[in-house]
């Protein structure tokens, strides 16, 4: 019958298993699917894989307009586009991302190249 | 002496799961009890249809949060032997690992539920603190907590590497000491012993009969484990079902609470022999074909039934969850107990609803 009063006892003198969240927050462990940060658009290949691997079809891929475009509120953070991505230019966030207080897409468009670069192909 | 009829749940203070029963009552005693599923239909068999297979398994991932891991097993066992593939040892032992840490976090959730249901709320506490700590080494092994998101056609997606492994050892060991300290409380206290002894008696004939599951069954005398047959490692690793005969809810409770400590041993085990190699293969093909897989999950054995017709769709994959199969045994212990005991009998049975309705 007095089984639990030990524990008791124990409890009362070592520290609290909890954390006062909001003001002490836990590090993340490292590589924690917290959520899809977002693409390196300038790296991007538009080859469209991560949109037809994603489970929850939350990833739009354009190749004429250039542009990704991921939705966070289909996404279930499971992680396969940054795996399966050829380019790795896809980061995931070890942070869970935080509520919002609308609904939105994250649109990534990549801007076309400045002229000066292709001065080489030119004069060829 | 006039009958009426008091609804239990969908919405019940001890179960957090749509589990709906109208019990028909005679003054205290329970004279029918009849069930009325169907609140969390999530039509999830449905929507594997339309996806390719390789995304199905983050799909029935989501089918429960407590045993994920399991049916993310069962579906990718099932896959395999369809297309023949021969997964990496190391692969299978990280799965035995893994499928382990779920049943350990899913005994601790139960036995804190437990002591909840009886109004222990000391004893509901220690219960879960001691389940954080699998639930921390989840994150850190695969980067989630819940649907941890392991299991590939092929393999694991990812490798624990040694001084992980001798981590989850030592907290293993700690879990098992922090267990310790609050058992005597489940095997002997009086008050706990006055709610489940005796209470919800299911005979080992009429387990049989009902086709009951998992700790149910072993709870009732029948020496069934899925885990005999020996998928994954479990063919290499030493261990025996644990069986009890009372068949009453203090037996089922016995039962779980000494799971977690085989468990704990499987754990170890695994991990001290675990070899070195590979993770995963390439899986090249589609599945052609029909199988039935098999995994024993905390609650009891899962079935799929799937059949795949050579394109990136299956025709049907079809889950029999272990509570769908506990619930007949519930409907047979409830008629003769009083209604206070309601409580404590549908949670020994360990109901997970929203398995049983995907």
């Amino acid at each position: 019958m007095f089984d639990m009063i030990s524990n008791i006892f124990k409890n009362l003198s070592s520290k609290p298993a909890t954390r006062k969240y909001p003001f002490e927050k836990r590090e993340t462990f490292k590589d924690s699917r917290g959520s899809v940060k977002g693409v390196d658009i300038d790296t991007c290949i538009f080859c469209g894989i991560c949109a037809r691997k994603c489970p929850s079809d939350a990833i739009a891929v354009d190749r004429n307009s250039k542009s990704w475009e991921i939705d966070p509120f289909k996404c279930v953070v499971c992680g396969v586009c940054a795996e399966v991505c050829p380019k790795k230019c896809l980061f995931m966030d070890e942070q869970y991302s935080a509520s919002a207080y609308s609904k939105g897409k994250n649109k990534f468009v990549q801007q076309p190249k400045p002229a000066e670069e292709e001065p080489g192909k030119v004069s060829a | 002496m006039p009958k009426t009829i008091i609804p239990f749940g969908p919405q019940h203070p001890v179960l957090p799961e749509p589990l709906h029963l109208k019990l028909v009552m005679q003054d205290e005693t329970i004279v029918e009890a009849i069930p009325a599923i169907g609140y969390v239909h999530r039509g999830l068999e449905k929507l594997t249809e339309t996806k390719e297979f390789t995304q199905n398994v983050y799909i029935v991932e989501r089918i429960c949060g407590i045993c994920s891991f399991m049916h993310a097993l069962t579906y990718c066992q099932g896959i395999e032997s369809l297309m023949g593939v021969e997964v990496p040892p190391r692969a299978r032992f990280l799965r035995v690992i893994w499928a382990e840490l779920h049943r350990i976090h899913s005994h601790l959730l139960w036995l804190g539920l437990l002591a909840d249901a009886f109004g222990f709320e000391s004893l509901f506490m220690q219960c879960w603190r001691n389940r954080e700590k699998v639930m921390d080494i989840m994150e850190e092994t695969c980067g989630s907590r819940v649907i941890i998101s392991g299991n590939t056609i092929g393999g694991t997606r990812r490798d624990i590497s040694s001084e992980m492994l001798v981590k989850i050892s030592s907290v293993a060991d700690e879990i098992r000491d922090d267990l310790k300290r609050v058992e005597p409380v489940f095997f002997n206290d009086y008050t706990v012993k006055h709610r489940l002894v005796g209470v919800g008696v299911l005979e080992r004939e009429k387990a049989y009969v009902l086709g009951a599951a998992g700790p149910m069954a072993r709870g009732s005398g029948i020496r069934q484990d899925l885990r005999m047959t020996g998928y994954a490692a479990y063919g290499e690793l030493d261990f025996e079902p644990i069986v009890e005969t009372d068949g009453d809810c203090y037996a089922r409770t016995m039962v779980r609470l000494k799971e977690v400590y085989q468990s704990i041993e499987l754990i170890k085990q695994a991990a001290s022999i675990i070899p070195e190699g590979e993770i995963s293969v390439p899986v090249k093909g589609f599945p052609k074909g029909e199988v039935v897989s098999r995994v024993e999950q905390p609650r009891g054995e899962v079935l799929y039934y799937m059949r795949g017709n050579g394109t990136k769709n299956l025709d049907r994959l079809r889950v029999r969850t272990p509570t769908f199969a506990n619930i007949p045994a519930l409907l047979q212990m409830l008629p003769g107990s009083q209604l206070a005991d309601v409580p404590v009998l549908i949670l020994t049975i360990d109901p997970c609803i929203s398995c049983t309705e995907r």
